[in-house]
């Protein structure tokens, strides 16, 4: 029996430009989220005690905001991977309108 | 703590195990072929795969453990939730369409699609298989911790439910019933986790301590006596031995710990000798008070608001009782475990630094480790990648992930609000935090209890279920078939796999039972360190490097696993815990494994990798 992928797809002209985008928007995250092991080591723990809105700390919002930040990214990150896939292909690619 | 089985929680806890048994045997029907076992057909909608990746990842140690490390730590168990969902970033950005582009069934047809290397079939194959291994062992661990309050039995026969009903699941159905329970439990997990924490919301903070409630309708919870050396000795009790902060009375016979905490005294649980608080009928009582809320001693804050209940808790004047454990000998040199109180102020619980301290260059070292651990050890899980294969295209393997980043995303936030309402409801069993957020749970009311335990229990079969078809994967696929050169058929390649499935779980359950009440997220971390290193390298630089060879692949796997692995069994946790020695008697002081067995590994790769380059033509 062959070893290739479960399900056969059709060849994909966007995955260079995905490839690209990915590994910048990937690089982007890293330097936030060494941001915040940096500020924490740097500051033995005593910048994370800042309070800087509503009553939080900046323990509570960097760490809040590193989740929802992933979240947006990778909203913007399937937007534009769409619109390439879009763009470069005559027809939508298998199954990724089933729905 | 003397906690036990309802009729209403044994009966909705049987009703979620029947219904995950059908779903088995419901979709057993369809699985026939080795696509249909290893990877669901690849025909899962990227929706359900996305929920099901939550199901997948929402593991014991995140609902148990990471809740459960905040309601006794305070902010260290959070750090855990951010790098866990940072780790999904990883997952997405990099991995997600290459792996489905170059794999089958398993994460090692990826690695090896460019080589056909034997050695990188065996050295993926155990890979896979000792990640699996390492993050089976808290999953079942948790089970255990979850059947003693839910139904009223002992740790070990949670742990025995929970390995014979997945060998069962696995055994008949593989990945399509797998991806259908993660699915629904997901779902659940999400739905009830956020009924848990409006429920806290709308109850606010309060000083008086809202606890369980007793058979007899009353709240039980342990609050400390207080005293000085003084006071005890006006009051005829004998100083019999002292160990550090800790003092040892007895009054009449009796015998009790107490704490320093300056020139005060506060009275602890503990037990040990065959005692439990000095009788041998004892029982721990639950733990987790806030003792002053922004400076009074008495206040009850009404509902909040999500950011006025951190704000609340973040005030400097806020004071709240975490509960620590501490090993320490009496006088004939007996072990006794002290549960003991310690209070903190807002400020110091809502920052790192109770248990992952930054002050020396060590502390600094381990918490950067396991940062760097966990931010890329999500993208190197077997029972994750292997979730790539399910859906039909690369599209919707990223559309899949991205569901997973919101829904897991959601989830961690509300870990924080589980986790520190634990710690101020009375609702921390001192010897076992893995139960904080059920318990606290129960102090909604049994029902709430008895739905969320049921879906922990079930979040446990589904994580448990998903490792068991990565490592049966592993083995039917990778070593008999492929490694092993058997050429199985695709009836015996199921076979095969179904059998591993059995011989896997019986480890998980001996295991699982050996590291009873070690906290379960502590556990997942260091398989996230295991899997970051013997994976991770290998991948990144397969999809990046394209001077990578086949033999740079299997060396670096290899050096990643024995580097972790070794790290980890000569550290000071496991000297501290399983060893039974003392964290000091460590070959070294490093906790965490990723900082210095991630970048070997990739050295080993780059090394190999350039002295096995084949010569141009």
């Amino acid at each position: 029996m062959h070893h290739g992928p479960a399900t056969e797809n059709a060849p994909d002209p966007a995955s260079r430009y995905k490839s690209r985008l990915g590994v910048w928007m990937f690089l982007f995250y890293c330097l936030v989220y060494a941001g915040f092991v940096l500020t924490n080591v740097l500051t033995e723990g005593q910048a994370m005690q800042t309070i800087v809105v509503a009553g939080l700390n900046l323990a509570v919002v960097y760490g809040m905001s590193l989740i929802i930040l992933a979240l947006i990214l990778a909203l913007i990150y399937n937007a534009l991977c769409t619109a390439k896939e879009k763009e470069l292909s005559a027809k939508p690619i298998s199954g990724e309108d089933a729905s | 703590m003397n906690l036990h089985g309802t009729p209403l929680s044994i009966i909705i806890f049987s009703a979620f195990v029947a219904m995950v048994l059908f779903l088995s045997y419901y979709f057993a029907r369809r699985t026939q072929s080795a696509a249909g076992y290893f990877a669901a057909g690849g025909q899962i909608h990227w929706a359900v795969n996305g929920i099901s990746f939550a199901g997948d990842y929402l593991s014991a140690a995140s609902f148990l453990g990471i809740c459960g490390m905040i309601a006794t730590l305070g902010y260290d168990g959070f750090l855990y939730s951010i790098g866990y969902l940072a780790g999904w970033i990883v997952a997405l950005f990099v991995v997600a369409e290459p792996m489905k582009r170059m794999g089958k069934f398993t994460f090692t047809d990826a690695l090896d699609a460019k080589f056909n290397s034997k050695g990188i079939k065996l050295a993926a194959a155990i890979s896979t298989l000792v990640v699996s291994i390492c993050y089976l062992i808290p999953q079942m661990n948790g089970a255990g911790s979850l059947v003693v309050p839910l139904l009223g039995l002992p740790h070990w026969v949670g742990v025995l439910i929970v390995g014979v009903i997945v060998i069962t699941i696995v055994a008949t159905a593989g990945m399509t019933s797998t991806t259908y329970v993660q699915f629904l439990k997901g779902g659940l997990l999400l739905i009830f986790s956020t009924i848990l924490v409006g429920s806290l919301l709308f109850r606010g903070i309060s000083t008086e301590t809202p606890g369980l409630k007793g058979d007899d309708g009353e709240p039980i919870h342990y609050v400390p006596t207080e005293a000085t050396a003084a006071t005890l000795q006006a009051q005829d009790y004998q100083l019999v031995h002292a160990e550090g902060e800790f003092v040892k009375y007895t009054l009449d016979g009796a015998a009790s710990w107490w704490v320093k905490d300056g020139d005060t005294l506060w009275k602890c649980q503990w037990q040990g000798g065959g005692l439990v608080n000095g009788q041998t009928d004892g029982l721990l009582m639950p733990v987790g008070r806030v003792k002053e809320i922004g400076g009074q001693t008495e206040a009850d804050t009404g509902p909040l608001n999500p950011i006025s209940f951190l704000a609340k808790l973040t005030h400097p004047d806020t004071k709240i009782e975490q509960w620590h454990k501490a090993k320490v000998g009496d006088e004939a040199g007996t072990k006794i475990t002290v549960y003991y109180p310690k209070t903190v102020s807002g400020t110091d619980q809502m920052k790192p630094g109770v248990k992952f301290k930054v002050k020396t260059g060590w502390e600094k070292t381990n918490f950067i480790s396991l940062m760097l651990a966990l931010f890329f050890g999500t993208a190197a899980l077997p029972h994750i990648l292997i979730r790539y294969y399910t859906v039909p295209s690369p599209a919707c393997a990223r559309k899949s992930t991205i569901v997973a980043i919101a829904a897991i995303g959601f989830f961690y936030i509300l870990t924080l609000f589980m986790g520190l309402g634990a710690g101020i409801s009375g609702t921390i069993n001192p010897a076992d935090n893995n139960m904080s957020a059920p318990l606290l749970a129960l102090s909604f009311g049994g029902v709430l209890f008895a739905i969320i335990s049921a879906i922990a229990f079930a979040t446990v079969l589904g994580t448990v279920a998903g490792l068991i078809v990565a490592a049966s994967g592993a083995v039917a696929h990778d070593l008999m078939d492929r490694f092993g050169g058997m050429e199985l058929s695709e009836k015996k390649k199921v076979r095969a796999g179904k059998i591993a499935a059995f011989g896997v779980g019986i480890v998980a359950i001996i295991l699982g039972i050996v590291f009873k009440g070690v906290n379960v997220s502590f556990l997942v971390g260091w398989a996230f360190a295991v899997a970051a290193s013997a994976n991770l390298p290998a991948i990144l630089m397969l999809l990046f490097w394209p001077k990578t060879t086949a033999a740079g692949i299997t060396s670096s796997i290899f050096v990643g696993i024995v580097a972790a692995l070794g790290i980890i069994l000569t550290g000071p946790a496991m000297f501290a815990g399983p060893y039974g020695k003392t964290a000091a008697d460590a070959l070294h002081p490093l906790g965490q494994p990723g900082i210095i067995s991630i970048p070997l590994s990739f050295l080993t790769l780059i090394v190999v990798s350039l002295a096995t380059q084949k010569k141009k033509a």
